[in-house]
């Protein structure tokens, strides 16, 4: 069972291999389509985040409600591409890791190689699972975006595969090999 | 004439909507093990029996198996000899999703335009499709739909000259390009002939049908067959990572269509293959 703390070092991303199932540990974000649509907004007005993104690992989740006595309800993936015209601008950010389901463009496994950065993929339609592995969670921006808010969550043993590495190969591009 | 309240069918969906996101029907529990079982592929296998795991701890823990609790579609056939009372039929069903995504601590995932795109906070309107059949009962048939899945779906308007063949290759091809997004195991409606709407119709009511059970008619069951034949060499596997189980079922529905077209529509489920049905 390989454990990797967050947040992420360039020099623990290096030690990745795509394909490889690890487990994560530590603090990271949430944000999905609405939230990177503002971030973005704010970058391209010259204006300050209301987070910081440097080093920062980012799961692409609008979980459900937590009921009475839950940290959160159920808390999976959602589908990663719908992020892709945003990723490049958060990588330059300092945004190292990002976790989704599905396929990413070229050009943000480009960007992916050139910022040293990866791209895990959490299980898909296991938002149940997953949820055992946060341990805190909070809303810290953008909480009129409700399920899209951005929350700071806390994880242990939250389980994930390599799915970009810092090469830039894809775990969905199999057959084409490893290729950017 | 058989009089039924509305409230009845408010009562339904809102038990419906809370009953399929938290736990599977056992069709596709069925499938799922089974899967899991015949699997070759070692990470594939590993998937599979993670994702039966996420079932179990959401029935257990009363957390939606899939965070992503849908856009609620609900088919009615209405029987011709009940008489409706106690108000709306319509409001009665987006009265049932109102109460039920709330009560069941369930995502709202709607927005009021898709152009502007602000959440209506209740997860409403509900996607309706109403027919009118004979007999005096109302058959509720309830799917919340993930849109992981339903953005990988695709309408085709083939020629007649593409034929078969081209019915097949365009299904497989929009399955190899769901890929990995549509969260696989997937079970994929097909419905093929009729006009551009009747040809969706089909294809999303196919997604309403148990998991495994064959068509009736022959021609829909040789698709079917070979479909599933063809996208289990894709090797995308569960999550996209590899593996044979792409698809847990296709089902597939032909209608009569006019001599100038060769309709096709792929409608995409996700292993979270929520369906319910309730009869008043
Ligand atoms: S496609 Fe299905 S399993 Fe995947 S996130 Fe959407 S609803 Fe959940």
């Amino acid at each position: 069972m390989k454990r990797i703390q967050l947040p992420l070092t360039k020099e623990v991303i290096q030690t990745l291999r795509v394909g490889e199932k690890v487990y994560l540990n530590g603090p990271m974000v949430t944000g999905r389509d609405a939230a990177h649509r503002r971030l973005v907004e704010t970058l391209d007005r010259g204006e300050a985040l209301p987070i910081s993104l440097d080093g920062m690992t980012i799961f692409y989740v609008g979980p459900s409600p937590a009921r009475p006595g839950q940290i959160i309800g159920s808390a999976g993936p959602t589908t990663s591409y719908r992020m892709d015209d945003y990723t490049p601008r958060l990588l330059e950010e300092g945004l190292l890791g990002m976790i989704g389901k599905g396929r990413r463009s070229s050009l943000v496994r480009q960007a992916i190689r050139e910022h040293g950065a990866v791209y895990f993929a959490a299980l898909g339609g296991a938002g149940a699972l997953a949820a055992q592995a946060i341990v805190s969670a909070e809303v810290i921006a953008y909480p009129d975006l409700g399920a899209e808010a951005i929350h700071a969550l806390e994880v242990k043993d939250f389980p994930v595969v390599v799915a970009v590495d810092a090469t830039g190969a894809s775990v969905y591009e199999r057959e084409e090999g490893a290729r950017v | 004439m058989r009089e039924i309240n509305v409230a009845k069918v408010r009562e339904a969906v809102e038990a419906m909507c809370i009953e399929a996101n938290l736990a599977l029907t056992k069709d596709v529990q069925l499938a799922m093990k089974n899967a899991a079982e015949t699997e070759t592929n070692p990470l594939a296998k590993e998937v599979l029996e993670d994702l039966i795991k996420n079932e179990r701890v959401a029935s257990e823990l009363k957390v939606p198996i899939c965070q992503d609790t849908g856009m609620a579609v609900v088919f009615v056939d209405l029987g011709q000899e009940v008489a409706l009372a106690g108000g709306s039929l319509e409001e009665a069903i987006h009265a049932g999703v109102r109460l039920g995504y709330e009560k069941g601590y369930l995502r709202k995932s709607v927005v009021k335009s898709p152009i502007t795109r602000v959440n209506t906070k209740d997860n409403t309107p509900a996607v309706i499709h109403y027919r009118v059949v004979e007999g005096d009962q109302i058959r509720l048939r309830f799917a919340p739909k993930g849109f992981g899945s339903e953005n990988m779906g695709r309408l085709g308007m083939l020629k007649p000259s593409d034929g078969r063949e081209g019915v097949l290759e365009f299904v497989v091809d929009t399955v190899k390009k769901a890929g990995p997004n549509a969260c696989p195991p997937l079970v994929i409606g097909v419905g093929v002939g009729g006009t551009m709407e009747k040809a969706c119709l089909l294809a999303k009511e196919q997604l309403l049908r148990n998991v495994g059970e064959p068509a009736a008619e022959e021609e829909a069951r040789e698709l079917e067959e070979e479909l599933m034949e063809r996208i289990e060499a894709l090797d995308i596997g569960p999550q996209g990572f590899g593996g044979k189980t792409t698809a847990l079922a296709v089902h597939a529905a032909l209608f009569p269509t006019h001599i100038a077209g060769l309709p096709v529509c792929v409608n995409i489920n996700c292993h979270v293959a929520r369906h319910r049905e309730r009869v008043i």
